[in-house]
């Protein structure tokens, strides 16, 4: 069977439900529409319009040959979702599950959020659908996205920072876990990325697939064959499956999904949860996780919100697990100088989390030499990390008089 | 000790909560978190539980990500996490509790944790130490295969969870799964005390009564005497888990005893 068409609920030994029994009819509830949804033109017919309308998909991609000089003179292409509404990848998934929560009665939506894109995306399509919208967000994380917490409550959203644990994305999720199961019967929670019981990793994936496969036309045609690699950040990895899924079946095309490395791998400041993980149950799915030897999840860090996070989805441990995409750790000054090239060399300003995938990117194109071409997911644009880069690379003048 | 059941050895809730359907208005379970607020502590204050009129005790093990358990549960559990609990002090407790007192004690734990210890391995010490079984709050009987083997080679109980909203298709499924009880969660939420009971706890009981259960303990929500008694009209059991973290927290092994005892008024039949 051709990899694409995996849909789960396993992939590999990976996936499943590992969720509270109350749970359980809302996913099945949920899994229903979407697979009512999948084969319905109408579905698409108003997804693609707002794709095109709302989004402003597809999004174009960009050739960097400044930036690439520094990759081994490889041929680097972005595709840009950063250009999205709303900043980042997050609200092609967003969108459609707003429309499938539509079509399922509900008129509550809530969401986990990390560095804010999923849950201003989440914000935006309440916003733009009528629909009450919570957003959990790890106390830790409204403190160093404080921009993105005030986006979303200027959208309308109420954001509760959550204190428990590790005040992460972690525990932003177990808290709009137990909203759902509390609230289930007026409330759909909708997912951020390809992680979670089944159905999310699939669903999720399927709503972000649209990445990969304006992608692999657009290179086609501007470069007249496939890539020789394709390059993405990973922390629940929606945007890596959303870009790997058109060339999984691509044998000559490989795969490489970039993961927060954090202050290294050697060190417990890690994000890297594929490098150093092992399999095991986390927010409903088995996948691999950052644990220690009794299965307690272990805290990650990352400077970038959105992707520390100590799980990652069941697809990717499944494509590490059978060899078909390849994943790196990244740290935290290598992402950050990746940022500041980008901005340096092509005036593009691209968020922390993929700034990994392009710190990545500049060590494979030295790798496979001047001949590759690499497609680099630019998941994300960089504004929100605005306080975060301007207090790491020390840009901001702390005596100057705020008018 | 506690009543054995035929495979030997090992001591299930079930012929507990029966004879407690007989002689009283049901069975009283009492949860508690092991390694809160220290490990000796929780040891005493289940066995101060047995003393006063707690049946069964539901020995929650402490996990980081624990999505069932509202803030006075994860609260007590963190603490327990940051003053370093191992899962090894769970068989211990288990071990420590039987010894001193009559109860059979069934652990509560996420699935993580138990798979990371070794499905099998954890069923042998966990009989090994003379616990009765598991209770499995994020673990579906569709998920379970290694855990209804293991179980059924050792002969724990297996305690799964069924709730208002489960079909009925599940709710038999969950009802031919598990054996000692099934958990019939009273209302639509997580842990934490609730004024009222929901009614569909009493709808939940009498569909699992329909698709042939014997034996069903209510939890989620109950807090009071009375409110024990009333779930008691209609289920075997009444499960008891916030109320009691609460009191071990506010006023230690005295206050727990306290509230226990008056939790166990609702089990008897002047009331």
């Amino acid at each position: 069977m051709p990899l694409r068409d995996e849909t789960g609920p396993y992939f590999g030994e990976f996936g499943g439900r590992f969720v509270p029994e109350s749970l359980i009819k809302a996913l099945d509830e949920l899994s229903e529409a979407w697979e009512l949804a999948k084969v319905d033109p109408g579905f698409h017919a108003e997804l693609d319009e707002l794709n095109r309308s709302y989004t402003g998909r597809p999004s174009i991609i960009t050739e960097v040959p400044r930036f690439a000089r520094h990759a081994g003179d490889a041929r680097i292409i972005l595709k840009r979702e950063d250009l999205n509404h709303t900043g980042s990848h997050k609200i092609n998934n967003v969108l459609g599950q707003a429309i499938l929560t539509k079509r399922i009665g509900k008129t509550r939506v809530i969401a986990e959020t990390g560095a804010g894109q999923h849950g201003v995306a989440t914000a935006t399509a309440a916003a733009l659908f009528g629909l009450d919208c919570v957003i959990y967000m790890g106390e830790v994380d409204t403190e160093r996205q404080a921009l993105n917490v005030a986006r979303m409550r200027l959208l309308g959203a109420e954001v509760v920072p959550v204190k428990a644990g590790s005040r992460t994305l972690k525990d932003a999720i177990n808290e709009a876990l137990r909203d759902w199961v509390t609230n289930v019967e007026t409330t759909n929670y909708i997912f951020g990325t390809v992680a979670g019981p089944h159905p999310f990793p699939s669903m999720v994936r399927d709503l972000q697939k649209v990445i990969g496969d304006e992608a692999r036309a657009q290179v086609l045609e501007l470069t007249g064959r496939l890539p020789d690699a394709v390059a993405a950040c990973v922390g629940g990895g929606s945007n890596a499956m959303g870009i790997f899924h058109a060339f999984l079946d691509d044998p000559s095309v490989a795969l490489y999904g970039f993961e927060a490395g954090g202050e290294g791998t050697d060190t417990p400041r890690t994000a890297a949860t594929i490098t150093l993980g092992r399999a095991g149950v986390l927010h409903g799915a088995r996948s691999l996780l950052l644990q220690d030897d009794d299965g307690q999840t272990l805290e990650s860090h990352s400077i970038s919100a959105g992707l520390d996070y100590p799980g990652v989805g069941p697809e990717h441990a499944w494509l590490a697990s059978i060899g078909r995409a390849q994943y790196r750790a990244v740290t935290d000054a290598e992402a950050m100088d990746a940022l500041r090239l980008l901005s340096r060399t092509e005036g593009i300003i691209p968020a922390i989390e993929s700034s990994h995938a392009l710190a990545g990117a500049l060590a494979l194109g030295r790798e496979l030499g001047s001949d590759a071409t690499i497609l680099v997911s630019l998941s994300g644009r960089g504004d929100k990390d605005m306080e975060t880069a301007g207090r790491y690379f020390d840009l901001i003048d702390h005596d100057a008089v705020q008018s | 000790m506690s009543e054995r059941d035929a495979a030997g050895g090992i001591h299930s809730v079930a012929p507990v909560i029966e004879r407690r359907t007989r002689d009283a208005r049901g069975a009283l379970v009492g949860y508690l978190p092991a390694g809160f607020p220290d490990l000796a502590t929780s040891i005493d204050a289940a066995v101060a539980l047995a003393h006063n009129g707690v049946d069964v005790i539901e020995l929650g093990l402490p996990y980081s990500d624990p999505v069932m358990d509202g803030a006075v549960i994860q609260a007590a559990t963190q603490q327990a996490l940051s003053g370093g609990f191992r899962l090894t002090h769970g068989f211990e407790a288990v071990r420590e509790i039987t010894r001193q007192a009559a109860v059979p004690v069934l652990v509560m734990t996420y699935w993580n944790p138990v798979l990371q210890y070794g499905v099998d391995r954890f069923a042998d010490d966990l009989a090994a130490a003379g616990g009765s079984g598991l209770i499995t709050p994020d673990l579906i009987p569709d998920e379970a295969e290694p855990w209804l083997s293991a179980s059924e080679r050792v002969g724990l109980d297996r305690v799964f969870l069924a709730a208002p909203s489960s079909s009925d298709a599940r709710l038999a499924q969950a009802v031919s799964a598990s054996r000692g009880f099934v958990y019939a969660v009273s209302t639509m939420g997580i842990t934490g005390a609730r004024s009222d009971v929901d009614a569909a706890a009493r709808s939940l009981v009498a569909r699992l009564r329909d698709a042939g259960c014997t034996s069903t303990c209510v939890g989620l929500g109950i807090s009071s005497a009375a409110q024990v008694a009333e779930v008691l009209e209609y289920a075997d059991g009444a499960i008891v888990g916030s109320a009691l973290v609460k009191a071990l927290a506010d006023g230690g092994v005295e206050r727990v005893a306290e509230v226990a005892a008056a939790l166990a008024e609702g089990t008897h039949l002047t009331n």
